[in-house]
């Protein structure tokens, strides 16, 4: 360790400046999550004035231009999407990752790393578009119209499985030597040691991954918006297409007006609330040490 | 896809217009201020109005102000009655309207500068050749829901409709008297070009977009269809000359009949100098 004495820091004043600059940007990054806040709540104020916040709960509809503000139909689409997509990526990224550091030889475990990095650097909308020529016309042959929950679904999980699968495998890596060693001496077949050991011992890294790919997986626009069918509606199936609310924003903002733009503020301002409320779960699971 | 772009455009308008502004008025004044000399043309223009032309004028006016330096052109999008009160009132120097002029509306001067065309359209492997409008109409409510009904395969149809708020969805629901409550559709979706691949990927499908993308596409090897309307054929030139039923016209207003700068602009967004903007934003250019 370092000793950053008061001593040492008034003989070096580039160690007082450094103290300063990293304070500012720590300042800065705490102060755009409330400056985005308050311009949410800001811009969300007219519509929730003039609408009032129980009718984003119980209109007959979402028809900004008739004057129907319904938002739960779109809730329950993004929830819907959400839990689909991180049922099926977390299992697969965990168990990609378990493979890679220990079942799979060094060579095939190097690529099939960069593999998934590579899947981590694709943009939202290529995923979007393979979905929508590849994935909705087979779904649709299924089971017509095609466009629906199940479809992004699907494309969410792919788009969400590099962020657990390289969380996954670092916090693998991150397990103390001497743990697997100690299993070894035990006498522990692999699979035991895998479970019993590693799992409990990587439990928390594991975790925040879930966290981040469930952030992600709210937050989703792009792909969700071209392979979803945008319907507003609450979904009684897989093949029911469905409107999420990031896809709400991103359908209708260029041509929105007056209330109508307000209305697509407050889906913002209610997308900031299941992020808030995700954060505030994982903290409370986790008793305080979710990155710890 | 082109979305991204799309998506904030309106409503930066104005900044975006002002700070394109800023930078050609602070940093060639050296550079440009002995070229234009001769150019008469000062001054600031507001335009106000029908949000569908709004991206369309703003493009216009950033091609204007480049042409004359010392012009400020300001367009702010706000409805079509937006456009004719402002213009009534002279809030506005020029008034966006995207619909043929009323009765009432005759004290304005009117400036068509383009067209704005919509058409259903198919997979072109779908045996429909035509619909009739009450079949559009029932599909469109869900009344019809098997193409078997209107003379095609036996499959359910896939309804495709716009987002709220699109110049597409007013001109459809317009014609068809319709209202988008009323509207039972599987797929919602935003840009023309979205609508395209939504039907080009769907053989069950119906939708509609504008023409002057439908056409594009179609002319080149997406697997789509126009449908005619009231036995009219969907082509961009029916739109140009006005037979196209499913089209409007789109025009500027002025108070009394134009003189100086507005004159000049709205000369220049009639000329043929802004036809491939005309053909970006999907609209079709008038017919000389």
């Amino acid at each position: 360790m370092i000793s950053s004495g008061s001593n040492t820091l008034s003989r070096w004043p580039t160690d007082r400046l450094l103290l300063w600059l990293l304070r500012g940007i720590a300042t800065i990054a705490g102060a755009i999550v409330l400056l985005i806040m308050v311009f949410l709540v800001m811009e969300a104020g007219p519509a929730l004035r003039h609408v009032g916040v129980a009718r984003f709960f119980t209109d007959p509809s979402w028809h900004p231009a008739e004057g129907f503000y319904n938002l739960t139909p779109m809730l329950w689409g993004t929830l819907f999407a959400m839990v689909g997509s991180v049922l099926i990526a977390t299992p697969l990224g965990i168990l990609s990752a378990v493979f890679c550091r220990y079942y799979a030889p060094p060579a095939v475990a190097r690529i099939y790393r960069k593999l998934i990095e590579l899947l981590a650097g694709i943009p939202s909308v290529v995923y979007g578009f393979w979905g929508l020529v590849v994935l909705v016309p087979l779904i649709g042959a299924i089971h017509p119209p095609g466009p629906s929950l199940l479809t992004g679904i699907v494309i969410v999980a792919i788009m969400i499985l590099p962020t657990i699968a390289l969380m996954a495998d670092a916090s693998l890596t991150n397990v103390p030597q001497q743990y697997m060693r100690g299993a070894v001496a035990l006498g522990l077949s692999r699979g035991a040691t895998i479970r019993r050991v590693v799992f409990p011992a990587a439990k928390s890294g594991l975790f925040t991954g879930v966290i981040l790919e469930t952030g992600r997986a709210i937050g989703e626009t792009m792909a969700i918006l071209m392979v979803c069918g945008n319907v507003v509606q609450t979904p009684h199936s897989l093949f029911d297409p469905i409107r999420t609310l990031t896809a709400n924003i991103a359908l209708e903002m260029a041509y929105a007006l007056g209330d109508h733009r307000a209305a697509l503020f407050v889906s913002g301002l209610v997308l900031m609330a299941m992020i808030a409320a995700l954060v505030a779960a994982a903290d409370w699971i986790s008793h305080g040490r979710i990155y710890g | 896809m082109n979305q991204c772009c799309g998506f904030f455009v309106l409503k930066k308008y104005a900044a975006l217009v002002a700070l394109s502004m800023a930078i050609l008025l602070c940093v060639p004044v050296s550079a440009g201020a002995q070229k234009t000399a001769g150019d008469q043309l000062t001054g600031k223009l507001v335009i106000t109005g029908a949000s569908t032309l709004a991206p369309l004028i703003a493009e216009i006016g950033k091609r204007f102000e480049s042409l004359h330096p010392a012009v400020r052109i300001d367009v702010q999008s706000g409805g079509s009655s937006r456009g004719v009160a402002d213009a009534r009132q002279g809030l506005a120097d020029i008034g966006m309207v995207s619909r043929a002029m009323k009765e009432d509306e005759r004290d304005l001067s009117a400036f068509p500068v383009a067209r704005d065309g919509v058409c259903p359209i198919l997979h072109h492997e779908n045996p429909v050749q035509a619909l009739a409008d009450e079949q559009v109409v029932a599909i469109y409510t869900g009344k019809i829901t098997n193409w078997k009904t209107v003379g095609g395969a036996d499959a359910p149809i896939t309804v495709v409709n716009k987002a709220e708020g699109r110049s597409t969805l007013e001109v459809f629901l317009h014609y068809f008297k319709l209202k988008n409550v009323d509207v039972r559709a599987q797929v919602v979706i935003g840009e023309n070009e979205q609508g395209v691949k939504t039907v080009a990927g769907n053989r069950n499908a119906i939708g509609y977009v504008s023409i002057g993308t439908a056409e594009y596409d179609a002319a080149h090897g997406v697997p789509i269809k126009l449908l005619p309307i009231g036995g009219v054929a969907a082509s961009t030139e029916s739109v140009a000359k006005g037979i196209f039923p499913l089209s409007r016209p789109l025009h500027l207003v002025t108070r009394a009949s134009p003189s100086g700068l507005a004159k000049d602009f709205i000369e220049y967004a009639q000329s043929k100098a802004v036809h491939d903007l005309i053909r970006q934003q999907y609209f079709v250019p008038l017919a000389d």
